[in-house]
């Protein structure tokens, strides 16, 4: 068996896997990238894009502030093909009781230095006028964007590859300690190995508290300009996190080609990823009622992903106890685009030993007992 | 026949025969734009028969309509190029009610084989509707002529058709099956849900598409294309044109085209004359009736040149088509023209039968002696079963309209001069398979995928369709790959891409029905 040595070895080039690759060997590292499909064809391929700041916990927020921070310092070199745009977010109230929770969130935002602009009714209507009348208000991030995840990922991969990385095309099938044997035959040897392999990573790593959830996302042909902000809703915050088997929430993203993709939908314990029109269904009615224009536009297709939900909404990082040398970058959930650059820092930190601005303990896997211990 | 519509054409006052097409008065100004592409091309109609989406234009202030499906009406008001807007007016959307019904039978496509099959299954007793999403009965080869009734053997059909219990429904896309037996439709008036205990599949074909230089200039046509395009009311009378691709259809284009009026220059197949030959002296042994078709294009045609063993390698022009250039393998010229019709033959839009599982095998769905796909209580019948042209499809119309009748007796006595049919399937895609020069043809800045503009270079360093599709875009635009899958697959070995509802562009408010 032929053996190729690295420092080391990524495995999957989802836009996590990516992003670890390109710090890596940013950080003088001899990277191998290991892919078994298309780069940025798994979950990366599904998800909106949408690089946004989230505060359900000051370890959130601080992963998404760092990572959407790292993505605006990106953009000057990013390709038109990763589609940057800086939307800029806009929350919706629909009555005081979200419009309170705009407000703290405001505070919160403010209060750590984002910029953020609280809008009653007329404001709202004033900067998205496709929205119905008489929303309570709203609450607008200016500085965060959208982008295009499969193409971010390919353009991570290929900056990995300008500083020596390799790419192997092929999949993991089997580790000790430091040596990974590779579908094709191959065998990679590592000094570390990163497991960025989406919801796959259970399948060595059973203990692994991850879930897939799965998304629902319909986009339309292109009509520029019939809106500018990344819109939510702010019951979305409820129904992301909440424990509901399945739950929809209006959630719309303006593409730089002018098209329209709209989310969202969370499902547990679905495992075939079919599009189920009951959802579509439920999707589309919900954004009715935030946007009843958008029922004279033209869909164009229709499709699901899996994104790897953990108990608390973290993702996990860090080393990997039993495993020797291993270290896991997954359980992204629903916001793996905009945090795989944070992701990435804290990978080099671990790996490394190089310092981070972020706290290294607040996503080791290790925090679930079942990990711990496992 | 007489009665003129008027309606406004970017701002300016329009009049225009009725049961004609808006794609087809658009083009009454030969070359016409109706859309500009993602990178700022011009572009007009190609394939005339509703997949290919160059003909979107804004009606009524509604944009991205496929003016080639739509009849004029007055008072109408259509905007080309831009395709933007949408109607502000929304209240009337959502208060929409889906409409429900329900048949023992539901065929879809009305071309030969599906009227065969409704004819067949109604005259049995079953209640039987067929619909399709063009406004006429009559598929492709009965396709509707505004200036012309249909032939009488067409006719006799039709007629049969409208005296059967058989319910038709016009202008109706489905686009879903939200559950086995169960399919929903867009129509003109709303969305429609649509329960059936058996299904018949009768989706047709559409042209292969083979791109080379200029190919997106307006004034290129599908073969097939210009002919439905004349059909529906573009006038082409003194008009020169040059039929190119493979396949018998160009004799049927290029012979109608003249029926017409246009000056036809040349009719270019790439297939060789060795292959032609020995094509045509099966006919004589095994089907004395084609050469009597073939001999009457023959001699209607007199005069038009017809060439085996050349294919176009550039079309050019300023905005819209003006010359096309032409290669016999050695000699390259360039011929002045107003259109091009080409067509590199036929694939089956499979799209509905992928999206209720049927198998599909070498690009069509898999079929058994009695037409009944892999999924239970669907069939396919016609192109989707195989290329074979006319006497194939009334014959597995027939037969699968006596399978769902439950008649098998009488299915069974067609089986034998249905083989028949199928053996002609097969001489004809060995005769008409396209060369490898074609291949030769694109340039680095070819466009292959149209609808995201999407170039030759970009591909051909590309693994496969999936990668291709997410790193370049190509198969993503409203068409959904239906014009750049076969070029691909073609170009590139690449399988077809996935199939998910809806399968064709649909009103956001067409999906809230969805259960
Ligand atoms: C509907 C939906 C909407 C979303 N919207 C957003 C959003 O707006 N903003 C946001 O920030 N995030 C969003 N996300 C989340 C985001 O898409 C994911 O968190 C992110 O893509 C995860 O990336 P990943 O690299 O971890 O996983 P993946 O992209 O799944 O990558 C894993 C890779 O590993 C490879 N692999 C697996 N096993 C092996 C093996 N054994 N050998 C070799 N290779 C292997 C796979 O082929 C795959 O390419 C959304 C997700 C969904 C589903
Ligand atoms: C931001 C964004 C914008 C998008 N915009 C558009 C758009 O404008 N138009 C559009 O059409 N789509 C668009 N897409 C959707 C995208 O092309 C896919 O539809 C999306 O990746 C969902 O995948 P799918 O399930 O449809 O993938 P598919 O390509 O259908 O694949 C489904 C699954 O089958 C497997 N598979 C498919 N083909 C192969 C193969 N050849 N070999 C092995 N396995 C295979 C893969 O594992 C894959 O997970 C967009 C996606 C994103 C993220
Ligand atoms: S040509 Fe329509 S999607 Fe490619």
């Amino acid at each position: 068996m032929s053996a190729a040595t690295c420092d080391v070895a990524v495995l999957g080039a989802g836009i996590v896997g990516a992003a670890c690759a390109r710090a890596l060997a940013m950080a003088g590292l001899r990277v191998a990238i290991v892919e078994r499909a298309t780069i940025g064809g798994g979950a990366t391929a599904a998800g909106m894009g949408h690089v946004v700041v989230m505060d359900d916990s000051d370890a959130q927020f601080a992963l998404t502030r760092r990572s959407q921070q790292l993505w605006n310092e990106l953009a000057p070199q990013l390709p038109d093909a990763v589609e940057y745009v800086q939307t800029g977010t806009l929350w919706i109230a629909v009555d005081d009781e979200e419009l309170t929770a705009a407000r703290a969130k405001y505070a919160y935002y403010t209060s750590r230095g984002i910029v953020a602009e609280m809008l009653d009714a007329d404001g709202v209507a004033r900067i998205e006028p496709n929205l119905r009348p008489g929303l309570a208000g709203g609450l607008r991030v200016p500085g965060e964007s959208v982008i295009y995840p499969p193409c971010a990922a390919l353009w991570l991969v290929n900056q990995a590859l300008e500083r020596n990385a390799t790419l192997h095309r092929a999949e993991a099938k089997r580790f000790d300690r430091t040596t990974i044997e590779l579908s094709d035959g191959s065998a990679l040897i590592a000094g570390a190995i990163v497991h960025a392999t989406g919801i796959g990573a259970t399948r060595f790593m059973p203990s692994l508290p991850i879930r897939p959830r799965i998304g629902h996302l319909v986009i339309t042909d292109r009509y520029p300009g019939f809106a500018r902000h990344q819109i939510v809703e702010l019951g979305y915050i409820k129904s992301a996190h909440g424990a509901d088997k399945e739950s929809v929430a209006f959630n719309l993203q303006p593409r730089k080609t002018g098209q329209m993709l709209l989310g969202s939908s969370r499902q547990y314990d679905v495992t075939d990823g079919t599009v189920q029109p009951h959802m579509v269904t439920r999707m589309v009615a919900r954004a009715f009622e935030y946007m009843p224009a958008l029922a004279a536009l033209s869909v164009i297709r229709t499709w699901t992903g899996f994104r790897a939900a953990t108990p608390d909404s973290l993702p996990l990082i860090g080393p990997m106890p039993g495993w020797p040398g291993h270290f896991v970058a997954t359980g992204h959930e629903g916001l793996g685009i905009t945090t795989s650059l944070g992701t990435a820092e804290l990978i080099v930190a671990h790996v490394t030993g190089q310092r981070s601005s972020l706290d290294l303990n607040a996503y080791l896997p290790t925090r679930f007992a079942e990990v711990a211990h496992g | 026949m007489d009665k003129r519509i008027a309606l406004t054409v970017n701002d300016e006052q329009v009049n225009a025969p009725e049961h004609c097409t808006v794609a087809a008065v658009l083009l009454a100004s030969p070359g016409v734009a109706t859309r500009v592409s993602v990178t700022g091309e011009p572009r007009g109609p190609l394939c005339g028969m509703g997949v290919c989406f160059e003909c979107r234009v804004t009606i009524d202030g509604e944009a991205h309509q496929r003016s080639c499906q739509i009849s004029t009406s007055d008072g109408i008001v259509v905007a080309t190029r831009g395709n933007d807007s949408y109607p502000r007016e929304h209240e009337q959307y959502l208060s929409e009610e889906i409409v429900n019904k329900a048949y023992d039978v539901l065929v879809i496509g009305a071309g030969p084989a599906g009227i065969a099959t409704a004819v067949t299954a109604a005259q049995a007793g079953q209640r039987v509707a067929v619909l399709s999403d063009d406004p006429h009965i009559g598929g492709q080869i009965w396709r509707h002529d505004h200036a012309k009734p249909l032939g009488r053997f067409a006719a006799d059909w039709r007629d049969r058709l409208s005296r059967s219990s058989a319910e038709w429904i016009a202008s109706a896309s489905v686009f879903a099956s939200p559950k086995p037996g169960v399919l929903l439709a867009e129509t003109p008036t709303g969305p429609m849900r649509i329960r059936a205990d058996q299904i018949v599949l009768a989706c047709g074909a559409r042209e292969r598409f083979v791109p080379f230089p200029g190919w997106t200039l307006p004034g290129v046509f599908g073969a097939g294309g210009l002919q439905a395009l004349v059909k529906a009311g573009m006038p082409i009378a003194g008009q020169r044109v040059i039929v190119a691709g493979t396949g018998p259809l160009l004799l049927a284009v290029a012979d109608y085209l003249r029926s017409r009026g246009a000056n036809v220059r040349l009719i270019a197949e790439q297939t060789s004359r060795g292959k032609l030959a020995r094509f045509a002296g099966g006919l004589l042994l095994r089907e004395p009736a084609k050469i009597a078709e073939a001999a009457g294009f023959a001699w209607r045609l007199r005069g038009i040149p017809f060439r085996p063993n050349c294919w176009p390698t550039s079309a050019d022009g300023e905005g819209h088509l003006q010359s096309v250039t032409l290669t016999d393998g050695s000699r390259r010229w360039t011929e002045p023209c107003d259109a091009l019709a080409c067509g590199f033959g036929l694939v089956a839009n499979t799209e509905l039968p992928c999206l209720l599982g049927c198998a599909i095998e070498h690009g069509f769905v898999r079929v058994d002696a009695d037409q009944r796909t892999s999924v239970p209580n669907v069939f396919a019948i016609g192109e989707l079963a195989g290329i074979g042209g006319l006497d194939k499809a009334l014959l597995e119309g027939e037969i699968a309209g006596h399978v769902v009748a439950g008649r098998h007796d009488l299915a069974a006595a067609l089986q034998r001069r249905r083989a028949k049919a199928r053996g002609f399937v097969d001489r004809l895609a060995d005769t008409f398979a396209l060369r490898d020069d074609l291949r030769q043809l694109p340039d680095a800045k070819t466009i292959v995928c149209r609808c995201e503009d999407v170039t030759f270079e970009q591909l051909r360093t590309q693994p496969d369709i999936r990668t291709a599709k997410l790193h370049t875009r190509i198969g993503m635009g409203p068409c959904q790959g239906r014009i750049c899958g076969s070029a691909a697959e073609f170009l590139f070995g690449w399988d077809a891409g996935s199939v998910r509802s809806p399968i064709f562009p649909v009103a956001m408010k067409s999906l809230a029905g969805g259960e």
